[in-house]
C-alpha cells in the first residue's frame, strides 16, 4: 500500500490489519462456501457421467467436446453442431436486451427518485421493491394472465374500441421482454439511485448558466455521476438474466431452451453431470473475462483524475 | 469487533443442528398431495409429529438423494424412480408385503415392474397421462392422438404440450407406433421430425395445462387425469380422452430412503396408508386413484363416476413406462434440445 | 421563487412519467394477484365468487405459514449478514489501489457469475461431503454467500468517487476513525446500504433452485412450497399468503415512517 493510496482512502483504514479485517470476512466466506464447492464441479466437468446422475471417476473431455460437436444420430461420427452455441447466444442476447430495457426505465426512475424530498425518497425505493416480496414464479404467471387474449388488459383495450380482436400481447418476444424487465428492474434502479442520490443539483444550475442544453447537461453532468451505479446495476441485471428462464418459459410459451434450462436438465433428468458442469465452466469463464475486463477499465478511469 | 461478534453468533446459529424428538416423521413429496386431515389423523393415532417437505419434480428429489442428502423417512416416488432407486441401492428393504395391511393392496399393484412382490414400496396414488379436448370447439373423432399430431383446422395453433421431455417424446412414439425408451436413432429422428412439424401448431409447452384449457387459449392439451378433472370442474366442455393408440399410466409410491432416521415410524406410516379409509383420503384430496381395495366406499362419490378416474369399458389398459437406458435418455435429451431450439 | 426555479432545473421532460409508469407496471400484476386471493374457486385466473376461504386455509395450514416464516427469517438474517460483510469489503476495496484488486473484485462478484443450478449442486455435494446436516443452517449459509454481490455492488457504487467529500469532512472534524465512521460514513452510505440490503433481501426471499438442493427435512421455504404445488396445481392460497406479506411489508413501512418522523421531531 502506497502513501498515496493512504491519502486517498476515505476512512483512513491505513493499517494493513484493518484492511484485511474488513475484506477478509466476505472474501473468506465466498472462498470457502462458493469457490471450493465450484472447484468440485470443475473437476466433475472432466469426468464421465454415472448412469443415473453423479460422476464416474474416469478422466474425459467428452463434456467439453459435446458443446461443439455431436455424434451423428446414426453412425456415431463426430460433427460440428451449433445447437448449444445457439442456446448460449440466445441467452446472452436475451440478457443484453433485458439490461438495455432496464436501463431505459431505470435511469429516469432513479433520477426522478433522487429529486424527491428527503422524506419521500426511501418510500419510493421501498415502493419499487415491495412487489418483489411476491415470488417470481407467481408474479410471472400473474403477468401472463394480464397479457393473454382474454386477459383484463386486452379486454380494456377492446372496450375502448381501438381494436375488435385481441392484441397479441402474450406468447411472443414482447411478453418475454416485459417479463424480463419485471424480473430485474429494482436490480438496476437501486444501484443507480444509490450512486446518484448524492448528486448536487447546483451543478445543473451552473451548466444551464453556461448555456448548456438539457441534452448536454444530462450526458456530461448527470450520467457521469450515475456511472458507478450503471456498472453495478448492469452487472446485477446482465449476469443473472443470462441464466434466467422463467420469462421465456411462461410468457414466451416455453418454445425455446435457455442456457439455464439446459444446464439444469443435465443435472436432473438427462443425468449428464459432466456435460452440465462443462457448460457451466464455459459460461463462468466468459462472464469472468468480461467482468475482469470491465474492472480493469473502470480502475484505469478511476486513477485518471 | 462488532463484525466478529456478529460472525460468531451467526456461526453459532448456523451449526446448532436442530434436536429431533423421538416421535418425528419426515415426508418428502409433491405439494398439495398429502391431505392435512390425514396428517392430523396419523399424528393423533401414533403420537408422531409429521413434517411434510415438498419438491417440484422427481428430478430434484433424485438429484438430492443421489448426492447423499438424508434425513427423510418417507419419500414419494414415481414408478420408474422406484425402479432406479432400488437398482442404485438407495432404498431400505422394508418388506411391505409382510405388513398387516398389505392384504388390502389390489393384486394389480403387487407384482409391478418397479418392485415385484413389493419389498420396498407401497402404492400412494396412480393416474394416467393422456390429453384433453374442448368438445365445444373440436368436432369429429377425438379418440386419437391425431388430434395433437395431425390436428384439424380448429385445433391448429391451439395445442398445449407438457414441458416434459419424457411425456412428450413418449406420446409422440406412441403416435408413430414405435417402442418407448427407444434406443434406435432412426426412430428418434422420426420423432424429432414429427414434433418439429407439430411445433408450428403448438401454442405453448406448459405442464400447467388447466389454465390454458380453461381460458380457451388451448383447445387440446396433454393432461394428467386427476388434474384434468379439476379443469372440467371449471369448464364442463373439456373431455379427457382415452385415445385408441393407448396412453401412459404412472404410480407414485411410498418408500423409505437409505439411512432414514426413523425407519419404524416410516413403516408404521406405510402400513397406515394401506388402510382403505386412509388411502381414500388421498384420493379425495388429490383426485387420483389409490391402489387399495375397499377404499372406494370412503372416497368422495364424485370421483367414482368421473370419466377421468373411471374410464369407459373397453378402454385399453394404461402403459407403465420403465426407466429408460442411458443410451435412450441421451437420445431423448437430444431430440428435446433440438426441438426447443 | 428560488425553489420553483430549482424544480424547473431538475426536471427532464418525461422522466417523471417514465418513473410513475414503471411503478404502475410493477403493481398491475400484483393487484391482479391480490384480487384473486379472494376467489372462491381453486383457480388463480378464473373468477368464481368472493370468499375468504383461502385466508382461512392459510391460517389453518401450518405448512405455508411455516414456509413463509422460514423464508422471512432466512431473508432477514441473510440480507443483514451479507450487507455487513459487503460493507466491510466495499470500504476496504473502493478508492484505493492494492495488489490483487481485480482478484478481490472477481471473488466478491463470483457468486453472481456461477449458474444457479451449479451453485446448488456444488453446495449440496460440498455440505454432504463435510457431513453437515442439511437444513436451516445450510440454507442460511448458501443465502449469505449468494447475497454478498447483491449487497456489495450498490454499496460500492455509492462509495466510488465519494472520497473527496468524506476526506474533507473527516479532516475538518479531526474525528477518530470510529467516530468518523458512525457520524459521517454511515449516514452518507445510507442509500447504498438500504439498496444493498433490500436487493439481498428480495433475492434471498425468491431463491428456489439453490434452496431446493441445500434444504433439509423440516426447512421448507415459501418458494419451495410454491414450486412443490406445480404438479397438483397452484391455488389462491399462494395469492392469499403473498397478499398478507405485502400488507405486512407496507404496515412495517408505515410504522418505520411514523417512528422516523417522531424521532426527528423530538
Amino acid at each position: 500500500m502506497t502513501a498515496q493510496a493512504e491519502l486517498r482512502s476515505p476512512f483512513r483504514v491505513s493499517k494493513r490489519l484493518a484492511f484485511t479485517g474488513l475484506l477478509l470476512p466476505a472474501v473468506g466466506v465466498i472462498t470457502i462456501f462458493m469457490i471450493a464447492p465450484v472447484a468440485i464441479v470443475f473437476v466433475y466437468s472432466f469426468l464421465e457421467p454415472a448412469r443415473y446422475g453423479g460422476v464416474v471417476w474416469n478422466f474425459s473431455v467428452e463434456g467439453y467436446l459435446q458443446i461443439l460437436f455431436e455424434r451423428d444420430f446414426v453412425d456415431g461420427s463426430l460433427q460440428f453442431s451449433a445447437d448449444y452455441l445457439v442456446i448460449l447466444w440466445r441467452s446472452v442476447f436475451q440478457a443484453a436486451i433485458c439490461t438495455v430495457l432496464c436501463l431505459m426505465i431505470s435511469v429516469p426512475t432513479a433520477y426522478f427518485i433522487a429529486t424527491r424530498s428527503e422524506r419521500t425518497k426511501p418510500i419510493w425505493i421501498f415502493l419499487i421493491t415491495v412487489p418483489y416480496w411476491v415470488n417470481l414464479l407467481i408474479r410471472t404467471i400473474a403477468l401472463l394472465f394480464i397479457l393473454r387474449d382474454d386477459g383484463p388488459l386486452n379486454k380494456a383495450i377492446m372496450m375502448t374500441g381501438l381494436t375488435t380482436s385481441p392484441l397479441p400481447l402474450s406468447y411472443n418476444n414482447f411478453a418475454i421482454g416485459l417479463g424480463l424487465v419485471y424480473s430485474f428492474l429494482p436490480f438496476m434502479v437501486l444501484p443507480l439511485y444509490s450512486a446518484f442520490e448524492r448528486f448536487d443539483f447546483r451543478l445543473l444550475e451552473a451548466a444551464y448558466d453556461l448555456y448548456a442544453s438539457r441534452r448536454v447537461a444530462f450526458f456530461k453532468i448527470v450520467l457521469p455521476v450515475m456511472r458507478p451505479g450503471l456498472i453495478a446495476g448492469s452487472l446485477l441485471v446482465f449476469i443473472p438474466s443470462i441464466g434466467s428462464y422463467l420469462a421465456p418459459d411462461i410468457l414466451g410459451g416455453g418454445k425455446t431452451l435457455m442456457i439455464g434450462n439446459l444446464i439444469g436438465t443435465q443435472f436432473q433428468g438427462a443425468h449428464n453431470w459432466p456435460f452440465g458442469a462443462a457448460l457451466s465452466m464455459i459460461l463462468l469463464t466468459v462472464t469472468l473475462i468480461v467482468l475482469i475486463w470491465m474492472a480493469r477499465r473502470s480502475a484505469r478511469k478511476n486513477t485518471g483524475y | 469487533m462488532k463484525l466478529n461478534s456478529i460472525l460468531l453468533t451467526t456461526a453459532a446459529i448456523a451449526w446448532a443442528s436442530p434436536a429431533f424428538a423421538a416421535g418425528d416423521l419426515f415426508i418428502y413429496t409433491y405439494g398439495e398431495y398429502t391431505p392435512p386431515d390425514l396428517v392430523a389423523k396419523f399424528e393423533k393415532a401414533f403420537d408422531v409429529k409429521v413434517h411434510v417437505d415438498t419438491f417440484d419434480s422427481m428430478e430434484t428429489m433424485l438429484a438430492k438423494l443421489r448426492a447423499g442428502a438424508g434425513g427423510y423417512d418417507i419419500v414419494v416416488a414415481g414408478d420408474p424412480n422406484i425402479q432406479l432407486m432400488i437398482s442404485e441401492n438407495m432404498l431400505e428393504k422394508i418388506d411391505v408385503n409382510a405388513m398387516p395391511n398389505y392384504v388390502n393392496v389390489d393384486e394389480r399393484w403387487r407384482d409391478v415392474y418397479w418392485d415385484s412382490g413389493r419389498q420396498y414400496s407401497a402404492p400412494w396414488a396412480w393416474g394416467s397421462t393422456s390429453f384433453m379436448v374442448d368438445s365445444a370447439v373440436v368436432k369429429g373423432d377425438i379418440n386419437t392422438l391425431g388430434v395433437l399430431f395431425n390436428p384439424p383446422a380448429e385445433v391448429k395453433g391451439r395445442i398445449n404440450m407438457m414441458r416434459d421431455v419424457n411425456e412428450v417424446i413418449n406420446i409422440a412414439l406412441r403416435y408413430l407406433n414405435l417402442p418407448r425408451c427407444n434406443e434406435n436413432p432412426e426412430d428418434m429422428k422420426k420423432v424429432l421430425e414429427l414434433l418439429e412439424t407439430q411445433k408450428q401448431w403448438v401454442k405453448s409447452y406448459n405442464s400447467e395445462f388447466k389454465e390454458p384449457l380453461v381460458s380457451g387459449e388451448a383447445v387440446a392439451s396433454m393432461a394428467w387425469n386427476g388434474y384434468a378433472m379439476r379443469a372440467r370442474d371449471e369448464k364442463p366442455s373439456l373431455v379427457y380422452v382415452y385415445p385408441k393408440e393407448g396412453f401412459t399410466g404412472w404410480m407414485d409410491n411410498l418408500a423409505v430412503p437409505k439411512g432414514a432416521p426413523d425407519i419404524e415410524n416410516a413403516k408404521t406410516f406405510i402400513n397406515f396408508m394401506m388402510n382403505p379409509e386412509n388411502a381414500a383420503m388421498v384420493s379425495t384430496y388429490a383426485r387420483y386413484s389409490n391402489g387399495i381395495k375397499g377404499s372406494e366406499k370412503f372416497v368422495d362419490p364424485k370421483l367414482a363416476t368421473a370419466p377421468e378416474l373411471a374410464p369407459p369399458a373397453g378402454t385399453p389398459a394404461p402403459e407403465f413406462i420403465p426407466n429408460c437406458s442411458p443410451a435412450s435418455t441421451k437420445l431423448y435429451d437430444r431430440v428435446w434440445t433440438k426441438l426447443l431450439n | 421563487m428560488a425553489n420553483a426555479r430549482m424544480k424547473d432545473i431538475r426536471a427532464f421532460s418525461g422522466f417523471g412519467s417514465i418513473a410513475v409508469a414503471g411503478v404502475l407496471f410493477l403493481y398491475l400484476p400484483i393487484l391482479f394477484l391480490c384480487v384473486y386471493s379472494f376467489n372462491d374457486g381453486r383457480s388463480v385466473s378464473q373468477w368464481s365468487g368472493f370468499s375468504f376461504r383461502w385466508y382461512i386455509t392459510v391460517f389453518g395450514n401450518s405448512g405455508i405459514k411455516a414456509a413463509a416464516m422460514n423464508s422471512l427469517t432466512i431473508a432477514t438474517i441473510a440480507a443483514s449478514v451479507s450487507t455487513v460483510l459487503a460493507l466491510g469489503a466495499a470500504m476496504a476495496t473502493v478508492n484505493r489501489r492494492f495488489k490483487g484488486e481485480t482478484l478481490a473484485y472477481a471473488t466478491l462478484t463470483f457468486p453472481l457469475m456461477v449458474p444457479e443450478i451449479v451453485t446448488a449442486v456444488a453446495s449440496l455435494v460440498f455440505f454432504v461431503s463435510l457431513g453437515v446436516r442439511l437444513g436451516f443452517s445450510t440454507i442460511l449459509i448458501a443465502h449469505i454467500v449468494f447475497c454478498i454481490p447483491f449487497a456489495y455492488l450498490p454499496i460500492r457504487a455509492r462509495l466510488e468517487g465519494m472520497d473527496a467529500t468524506l476526506n474533507a469532512a473527516a479532516a475538518d472534524l479531526y474525528a477518530s476513525p470510529i467516530r468518523a465512521f458512525w457520524r459521517i460514513t454511515l449516514p452518507l452510505l445510507a442509500p447504498g446500504l438500504m439498496s444493498g440490503w433490500l436487493l439481498a433481501f428480495i433475492i434471498s426471499l425468491d431463491d428456489f433452485i439453490i434452496t431446493a438442493l441445500v434444504a433439509g427435512p423440516g426447512s421448507t421455504t415459501l418458494p419451495l412450497h410454491i414450486y412443490g404445488m406445480l404438479r397438483l396445481g397452484i391455488t389462491p392460497e399462494v395469492n392469499a399468503i403473498s397478499t398478507m406479506m405485502l400488507v405486512g411489508s407496507i404496515v412495517l413501512l408505515a410504522i418505520a415512517g411514523v417512528l422516523g418522523r417522531s424521532s426527528k421531531n423530538s
